[in-house]
């Protein structure tokens, strides 16, 4: 891995550690349906230095937030709005000391050893937000290698609403590969809103890790709307009781776009909540999947896990992987699992075109409906306004 | 000169044929009454018109408002003023009745080179058109069919046509499953779309419908052909007789 050693900036652990491990290849369970060898053969290069951009057309109308703007995975403070509120702090580190004891797989070593930037977010305990915060990833530049790190801690009674952006200003191959740690201690609450609208060139890994304490509240929305190669990694450890975590996303891809979401929620204590609901529709020829773990350890009593999939394919061509995993140790629990793969109802349809609407007509007013429920999970109505609008531009949405 | 005419039509689905020569002329502001035994091809007739792909037609020929039927696909039929009130309308989970009728209404107007409804108007519209048929205001907001009893769904149909205002409205068992209070909103609502300008083919089981939404000719169907027409004391010999008597008079017939 050439391109690694050469743009191997900020970190310090030795190279050697990453030297045994390789790109994940079908034959492991968890990439069985990821292809990576198109990233992989790549020579990715990292962006010296960050650039000054004008953010606005990623901005979201009626969204009163602070911007924090990553240009190829740099963090670009001229171009960011940074929080200045009593309560909230933000500081970037250059240096990346490891949490990590080992690596699951290569995309986590290198979003390590070629960290390209590290931005810190603090929520002090009992601070509400006035306002949210918007983080925006873009991407400009051709063969460029974005691995930033991110850390979000709400301390304990905090409130934060972030919205984060993953946006491109024309199609170009790019590799973004971005870390997000967030912390949710006691009593804080947390939402999240991801939106990934980056073009058929772009590569996208996301690891997300989440760490909720007692009274915590979590919810995140994870909604690809455009995207090459995507792969989102959620994963959520309910480390308290009465915690209540919302994992919520939809994705709808085209033409040859491949999408896949990875998500392991870990109930280690009694009394807590999560609730999964994945929507997709899929075209043309592009493939989704769908993996979601839930684990309840033993002394999890009283858990209520729910988890749902559903998937629509409006094409012979699409292809959905789905496969729901329920690991249960303890026996006072509530938690169901459920995916599904089907097509449109014909009859529905049918109903439709009798009425005068045209086949696409008819078929939009369908997958509308579907990915109804997720579409009204996005609860801060300038997010939802913003989506929707950036669906139905696409034709996704009926208007 | 016809609003719809229909010669020797032969229609069959997977392999089985049901309509076997059917003939029909139907003329603007008529009833016609389509009874018959079970099994006769009274729903295939409904499905064929309104361009159902399962069916597939193997002779014959449809003429709409002096054009081919058959070669129209289903929404285009609609647009051209063809409706058909389902026997089991469909539950859309998730698609309000509003927007759905917006739709419609929308295309339907594109479709004749009108400019779209204002919102305002269109409001006043379903206001209008869903006290035909007593439907609440709130059933208008539901998803479609979502939850509605068996007479409210045959009440959202007619609520439909009122909305569309379609030249031919194909009723297809409008009145199986209804009681006598259902009925008589049904019937009332399609009795004040009657026009001079727009006719109704009742495809029903029972005479009793035709106590309520008169019919000026009836016309019995035994497998797949009209064998029998008359006028509404058809239907009430019919409601007498049975069809026997039609069976073995199309038997010598034949």
């Amino acid at each position: 891995m050439m391109w690694l050693k050469e743009n191997h900036e900020c970190t310090n652990e030795s190279l050697s550690k990453f030297d045994e491990l390789d790109f994940p290849t079908t034959r492991d369970e968890d990439w069985k349906y990821t292809r990576v060898a198109r990233i992989a053969n790549e020579e990715w290069k990292v962006a010296s230095d960050a650039a000054n951009i004008d953010t606005k057309a990623f901005e979201i109308d009626g969204l009163d937030a602070y911007t924090l703007v990553f240009v190829d995975g740099k963090f670009s403070s001229g171009s960011s709005r940074m929080p200045a509120e009593q309560g909230i702090h933000v500081s970037q580190e250059t240096v990346l000391t490891s949490e990590r004891e080992t690596y699951e797989h290569f995309f986590q070593a290198i979003a390590d050893a070629a960290c390209t930037d590290i931005i810190n977010v603090l929520v002090e305990k009992n601070t509400i937000a006035t306002k949210g915060i918007h983080i925006i990833h873009v991407s400009t530049q051709a063969q460029s290698l974005a691995q930033p790190h991110i850390r979000l801690i709400a301390m304990s009674g905090a409130n934060i609403h972030c919205v984060e952006s993953f946006v491109c200003t024309s199609e170009i191959k790019a590799f973004t590969n971005r870390t997000l740690k967030i912390t949710v201690e006691e009593n804080a609450h947390v939402h999240w809103d991801k939106i990934q609208l980056e073009s058929d060139a772009n590569f996208l890994m996301n690891e997300d890790n989440v760490h909720i304490a007692s009274n915590g509240n979590f919810t995140i929305n994870t909604l690809t709307i455009d995207g090459g190669w995507v792969r989102n990694a959620l994963n959520i450890s309910l480390d308290g009781q009465n915690i209540e975590a919302n994992l919520n996303g939809f994705y709808m891809p085209r033409r040859k776009q491949f999408i896949d979401n990875h998500t392991r929620v870990d109930h280690r204590k009694p009394h807590c909540n999560s609730n999964e609901l994945y929507k997709g529709v899929l075209n043309d020829q592009s493939t989704g999947v769908f993996n979601g773990k839930v684990y309840v350890q033993i002394d999890a009593q009283k858990t209520n896990a729910f988890q749902s999939c559903a998937n629509i394919l409006l094409s012979d061509d699409s292809t959905m992987n789905t496969k729901p995993e329920l690991e249960i140790y303890a026996d006072d629990v509530k938690c169901s699992h459920g995916t599904t793969t089907g097509q449109l109802d014909e009859e529905a349809l049918f109903y439709l075109k009798s009425r005068g609407l045209g086949e696409a007509n008819a078929r939009r007013l369908l997958t509308s409906a579907f990915i109804g429920d997720v579409i009204s999970k996005i609860t801060h109505d300038a997010v939802r306004v913003y989506v929707i609008d950036q669906l139905t531009q696409r034709e996704l949405l009926f208007a | 000169m016809s609003l719809i005419h229909i010669e020797g039509l032969h229609a069959r689905i997977e392999e089985k044929e049901i309509l076997r020569g059917l003939t029909l002329d139907v003329k603007p502001g008529e009833v016609h009454a389509i009874m018959g035994p079970n099994g006769s091809g009274k729903s295939t007739l409904a499905s064929v018109l309104a361009g159902r792909e399962d069916y597939e037609v193997t002779g014959g020929s449809v003429t709409f408002n002096g054009k081919d039927l058959l070669e129209m696909p289903a929404e285009e039929r609609a647009r051209e003023g063809l409706f058909l009130a389902f026997q089991y309308p469909v539950e859309i989970p998730g698609v309000s009745n509003m927007n759905f009728l917006k739709a419609a209404v929308g295309e339907m107007r594109k479709h004749k080179g009108l400019e779209p409804l204002p919102a305002k108007d269109f409001l006043k519209l379903v206001k209008e058109k869903a006290a035909l048929v007593e439907l609440q205001d709130h059933l208008a907001n539901r998803a479609v069919n979502e939850g509605f009893s068996g007479g409210e769904k045959k009440r959202n149909e007619i609520f439909q046509m009122a909305m569309l205002e379609p030249s031919l409205g194909i009723l297809d068992e409008t009145d199986s499953g209804l009681d006598i209070d259902a009925l008589r909103i049904v019937a009332n609502g399609v009795n004040a779309l009657r026009s001079p300008e727009r006719s109704f083919i009742v495809i029903t089981h029972y005479q009793r419908l035709l106590d309520y939404i008169v019919p000026d000719f009836v016309h019995v169907l035994y497998k797949g052909r009209i064998v029998k027409s008359g006028t509404k004391e058809l239907a009430l010999e019919l409601e007498e007789r049975g069809y026997d008597w039609i069976k073995e008079e199309a038997e010598a017939n034949a």
